[in-house]
């Protein structure tokens, strides 16, 4: 029997394996998330057969519960929720590998093996912090918490005090594991620490800490596996922990900045203390209204649309979706620049427009549509603002100089759509709205988008 | 430190290399739900949960088994749901 289950937990790792790996294409993700679904029903089923399990009324009515909880969250989310629903995901994760830890450290009473303590406390410490953390995101992305750059007083000494004292209380559970109201002490402790890690980070940083939190709910689960030793939660745990990280990575680098800069809340008070000094004789803005905008619009032949943050907000993608169809039924050419960290959450735009039945050939990443722009008649950008600074390309004294950023002031015209001229997350000025071929289109984007449309049909 | 503890680390450190393979060849569009279809495996957790949950006799630690079974659950159903949902939605015309 023993043998069966371990080559099930095999079999399973490989589906999950290469249910990612069919991830990599839009045309076969969908496969690739079943197969991984169908690796998650064999080890469940598995473990049912596992003869320490023994009785099975409290685990049919947990598996209900949880089952029916998820699957009501999964299909009432509304897209423009889903970095609020992948963070509540992430932190059930933790809090599942936290429940995992204790229960295990009650059962084993004192008799727990040094490696054992020092896997159980691992999984205390990312789980826990893991929970807390993404449900402060939760609250950020949601509009409970509020989701500024929140600070308070002697921030990193507090962490910094906090970790090490989880770390001298883990060493001390390994050692004497009787001491059993230490291993609720460090529970406790993770969970305050996850509050305080996310609180301070602000509501554009979300991109990276949610990636994070992915990582750690992975992490979490790969330390489960060591508590229970069991492989198949080792590899499945590390396979989403390497996931997070590498998207972590990439939404760091999208942001010219380093993983500490993000996690402590380093950007907005930079941006804030120099706005004043470069924005003053740039000139006047010029701002456009619906009708010149659809005239315009009219004689361009290739259309660039830049979506950020604020489509998401105004819930604009359907009116998008609209402008993009007359555009193309007037033999236009439109395409979509998307930048890295554009909205909340890693590939946060691809998913609004995908709803809105935009065909996702149409949805570029940076890289490969930066150079096309000089060849590009009009650039339109709703609700986008530092990822098409100009100035991260050439001002040394700005916060964002190095970030990479959509090249669209080298197209023909630049339309800026924005409901007023208040600076964008990183809290600088954004240089391209004096530039000579931008034009202001103020307003919010659904209602800006839906007009323009209204006058290009009437042209 | 005993051999079988070894086999467990070395599980892990292969198991991340394999993820950064694959992980590195999901393209920009995808990442949404990379991350949600991800969480869902990280769900794996209710492994544990079940086998803590199904002890014969009722204590704490079965009672916190049983709660991880719950969130477990959410994590995976709801991970796989709204992945499902949401790849349905890219199409290309």
């Amino acid at each position: 029997m023993k043998i069966i289950i371990e080559i099930s937990y095999l079999v399973s790792s490989i589906f999950f394996i290469f249910g990612i790996k069919l991830l990599s294409s839009p045309k076969s993700a969908r496969k690739g998330n079943f197969l991984s679904s169908v690796g998650m029903l064999i080890a469940i089923i598995v473990t049912l057969l596992d003869q320490h399990v023994l009785t099975y009324e409290w685990i049919i009515i947990g598996i209900i519960i949880g089952g029916l909880i998820g699957g009501f969250m999964a299909f009432k989310t509304p897209m423009t929720g889903m970095p609020q629903m992948v963070g509540v995901l992430n932190g059930f994760g933790g809090g599942a590998s936290t429940l995992v830890a204790l229960s295990e450290f009650y059962k084993l009473g004192l008799n727990v093996p040094t490696q054992t303590g020092i896997a159980i406390f691992a999984s205390l410490l990312i789980g826990s912090v893991t929970f807390t953390g993404s449900m402060i995101a939760f609250g950020k992305l949601q509009g409970i918490v509020s989701g500024k750059v929140i600070r308070y007083p002697l921030q990193h000494p507090i962490n910094l005090l906090l970790f090490i004292g989880l770390i001298v209380a883990g060493v001390f559970l390994v050692i004497y594991p009787s001491l059993s109201w230490l291993v609720l002490a460090i529970t406790f402790v993770a969970l305050l620490l996850g509050i305080l890690l996310v609180l301070p980070i602000g509501g554009a940083d979300m991109p990276v800490a949610i990636s994070l939190l992915n990582s750690y709910s992975g992490m979490a689960g790969a330390t489960t596996g060591f508590v229970l030793q069991n492989n198949e939660l080792i590899i499945a745990g590390s396979l989403v922990g390497a996931s997070g990280i590498i998207l972590t990575l990439i939404m760091c680098k999208a942001m010219n900045r380093s993983l500490l800069n993000v996690v402590l809340g380093g950007w907005a008070s930079a941006g804030t203390t120099q706005t004043a000094s470069t924005t003053s004789a740039k000139g006047q803005v010029k701002s456009v209204d619906s009708e010149e905008l659809a005239m315009i619009f009219d004689a361009a032949e290739n259309v660039i649309i830049v979506p950020g943050y604020g489509m998401a907000v105004a819930q604009a993608q359907h009116a998008v979706r609209d402008l993009v169809n007359i555009l193309e039924s007037k033999g236009k050419k439109v395409r979509f620049a998307i930048h890295p960290v554009a909205g909340r959450m890693p590939g946060h735009m691809n998913v609004l427009l995908a709803e809105a039945q935009v065909s996702y050939d149409k949805l570029l990443a940076m890289e490969d549509i930066n150079d096309d722009f000089p060849n590009t008649d009009v650039a339109l950008i709703i609700g986008a603002n530092d990822v098409v600074n100009p100035a991260a390309r050439h001002d040394k004294a700005s916060p964002i100089y190095g970030m990479p950023i959509l090249n669209v002031d080298y197209a023909k015209t630049v339309i800026i759509n924005k409901r007023s001229m208040n600076a964008g997350y990183a809290g600088i000025e954004n240089e391209l709205f004096y530039y000579p071929n931008a034009l202001m289109y103020f307003g919010d984007a659904k209602e800006a988008v839906n007009k323009l449309v209204q006058e290009i049909k009437q042209l | 430190m005993d051999g079988n503890f070894l086999m467990l680390v070395y599980v892990f450190v292969l198991a991340i290399f394999v993820g950064f393979e694959l992980i590195s060849k999901v393209p920009p569009i995808l990442h949404t739900p990379l991350m949600s279809g991800s969480n869902a495996i990280s769900g794996i957790t209710i492994v544990g949960a079940l086998l803590a949950a199904g002890a014969e006799e009722m204590t704490l630690s079965t009672i916190l088994g049983f709660i991880a079974v719950i969130f477990a659950m959410i994590n995976v159903v709801g991970g796989y749901l709204v992945t499902d949902r949401m790849l349905k939605m890219f199409k290309k015309k």
